[in-house]
């Protein structure tokens, strides 16, 4: 077939599509290596000062008081732990929760529930939306929810109550605050993080081959036996893959977190869970880098950033790996 | 073909006569059976018994309802949308569909294969060990998985990889496999649909030698839309078609040999000799 010769407009066209994709991909390129170079530059002075010490060092951060004299110190762990406990908290609670929902709407859900006389509605096709509404939800309002809900809750309700029974264990010690605390934070990342999971493991499941789900059932499996046995290991990789990805936005959450985590930033890691605490993202969201007191504590606060941004870099690349292993197993 | 070349083939003595009027036990009981999916009615008025240790073919055009039937003898339509069945069914006198019955229990006796292979992404091996480990037959897994292998004809070929994975097997293979895993638990029944339909020539030989072999322990109930297998492998066999409201009904049921060669019902004869469907 001869090609079609194009007409002027059709070239400039196509040239300027051409432009606008490449250009998209370049700006993408750019903003993403702008933001490493940024916070490495920001974070020089106190790679000099601490090195990879920073990982390691006491957690105090003291700025000095405006023209006092005192030795500047910063540190890491405090906040790499809260990062961490919160993290891996809310990803424990969101994938039970998330897995769940999702079983739901995908296989376990009725089809259609009768509501008397001629009303039949999908309980999947009324849950399935607010999901995703969840997912939509700004962190901001979560985290003021956390404020006026679920702090108040705590205090009064769940922390005395898991005091008084496991108070015993270290992670459930005695709690001092009005409710702020990991346990708080990991409570709202929790309620952040089940939609993702929610939605990504629905469409994973309900993409299970019918034939499969068939073939077990036909075999005598309940529908839990034909979930545990070809569901969940069908789609294993795909539902960690999510989990990643839940995991990466509870890792790198700040304002929500900041608003319930207790913003502790003197003294030791405690043990328990029950106490104030902060994160890396809350740590940077509390104080603005941009006007610190010190120029060594805005450096340093562009460290935590550095180390968020390598926390978060990890997870999504295990994300991504975990789902390239799955979409080779299903070809 | 002409019902005269059925004749002739079949009076040429390729078919086994089955030992004349046996009393054969019953396994299952169809009365007056219908099925409704919402509003629309696909299956209609069917009565008939499937005897023990016979293979009984379910043949008919499509959409003539011999899948939705052979899917209701297990009860695998239950989780349709707006299933519904009228008239009686029952199985060794136990009513399919009543209060009684257990969903998981019917199908833990009432085996079946599909028309697609379907084995699990897991390894040969555990493909046809989840169902007795799942059902709590755990002594000698070894041996029973050896067992049904054997007994689907597949062990000679997979004895040596039965840790790779089962959908590196070809079709056939696969298919057989799903046969060893629906025998593996050791049911009364095998409910095959249109097990060969996706298969080579040489695959399907291999599935119906393998049909022979099991009527012999097995109760076998298989729908295919090829008559020339009807006749291959079935002992009875029922012709299904739609009735005048395009609903699907059992036409006419009868030996093999006998609905082959003289059809009692004009419909069947104009199905069998290609003039219809």
């Amino acid at each position: 077939m001869r090609r079609r010769a194009l007409n002027r407009t059709d070239r400039r066209v196509n040239i300027a599509l051409r432009v606008l994709c490449l250009g998209a991909g370049l700006l993408l390129f750019v903003a993403l290596a702008a933001i490493v170079e940024q916070v490495i530059v920001g974070a020089g002075p106190a790679i000099n000062r601490f090195g990879l010490g920073f990982l390691t060092r006491s957690s105090d951060w003291n700025p000095p008081a405006q023209g006092a004299t005192t030795a500047e110190s910063y540190g890491a762990p405090l906040y790499m732990y809260g990062t961490v406990v919160t993290s891996l908290l809310s990803l424990i609670f969101s994938t039970v929760l998330g897995v769940s929902i999702g079983l739901f709407l995908a296989i376990v859900a009725p089809r259609r529930v009768t509501l008397g006389g001629r009303w039949r509605v999908s309980p999947a096709g009324l849950i399935g939306p607010l999901v995703e509404l969840l997912a939509a939800m700004p962190s901001v309002v979560l985290g003021l929810i956390g404020v006026l809900v679920i702090l108040p809750f705590f205090h009064s309700t769940v922390d005395p109550v898991i005091h008084a029974v496991l108070g015993w264990i270290p992670i459930f010690a005695k709690t001092y605050t009005a409710g702020n605390s990991l346990f708080a934070a990991s409570a709202v990342l929790t309620i952040m993080i089940v939609p993702i999971i929610a939605a990504l493991s629905r469409d994973l499941f309900s993409a299970v081959p019918q034939e499969l789900r068939d073939g077990a059932e036909a075999l005598g499996a309940t529908r839990w036996e034909m979930i545990r046995g070809v569901v969940l290991p069908v789609t294993r990789s795909g539902v960690t893959a999510a989990c990643m990805l839940g995991l990466g936005r509870a890792v790198g959450e700040a304002i929500a977190v900041e608003q319930v985590v207790g913003g502790q930033n003197q003294g030791v890691i405690h043990a328990s869970l029950f106490l104030g605490g902060n994160t890396l993202a809350s740590m940077i969201a509390a104080n603005d880098p941009a006007t610190p007191v010190t120029k060594l504590e805005g450096a340093s606060l562009y460290y935590l950033a550095l180390i968020l941004l390598v926390f978060v870099v990890v997870t999504i690349l295990a994300a991504r790996w975990i789902a390239g292993d799955f979409k080779a197993k299903f070809r | 073909m002409s019902v005269e070349t059925y004749e002739r083939f079949v009076l040429n003595g390729r078919r086994p006569t089955t030992p004349a009027e046996v009393e054969r036990q019953v396994v299952f009981h169809a009365d007056r059976v219908s099925v409704d999916y919402g509003a629309n009615r696909a299956l209609d008025n069917v009565s008939f018994d499937i005897y023990r240790n016979y293979a009984t073919a379910l043949i008919g055009p499509s959409g003539c309802g011999k899948s939705t039937f052979l899917r209701c003898l297990n009860r695998m339509n239950d989780s349709i949308d707006g299933f519904k069945l009228g008239g009686n069914l029952t199985y060794h006198g136990h009513d399919l569909y009543g209060a009684q019955a257990n969903r998981v229990e019917v199908r833990r006796r009432i085996g079946m294969v599909f028309q697609k292979p379907n084995p699990f992404p897991k390894s040969i091996f555990a493909n046809v060990a989840w169902a007795p480990r799942n059902l709590g037959m755990k002594a000698d897994l070894d041996a029973r998985v050896e067992r049904a292998l054997r007994s689907a004809a597949l062990w000679d070929e997979v004895k040596d990889r039965l840790g790779s994975s089962a959908l590196g097997l070809s079709g056939g293979q696969q298919q057989r496999l799903c046969i060893a895993r629906a025998i593996a638990i050791e049911p009364d029944v095998l409910l095959l649909d249109e097990p060969a339909s996706a298969l080579d020539p040489i695959a399907t030989a291999s599935i119906e030698a393998l049909i022979h072999d099991l009527k012999l322990r097995y109760t076998i109930v298989i729908v295919t839309h090829n008559m020339q297998q009807a006749i291959r492998v079935a002992d009875r066999t029922a012709f299904f078609s739609l009735d005048q409201n395009r609903a699907g009904t059992l036409i006419e049921y009868d030996s093999t040999d006998k609905l082959f060669s003289r059809p009692a019902d004009q419909r069947t004869h104009d199905y069998i000799t290609g003039q219809f469907g």
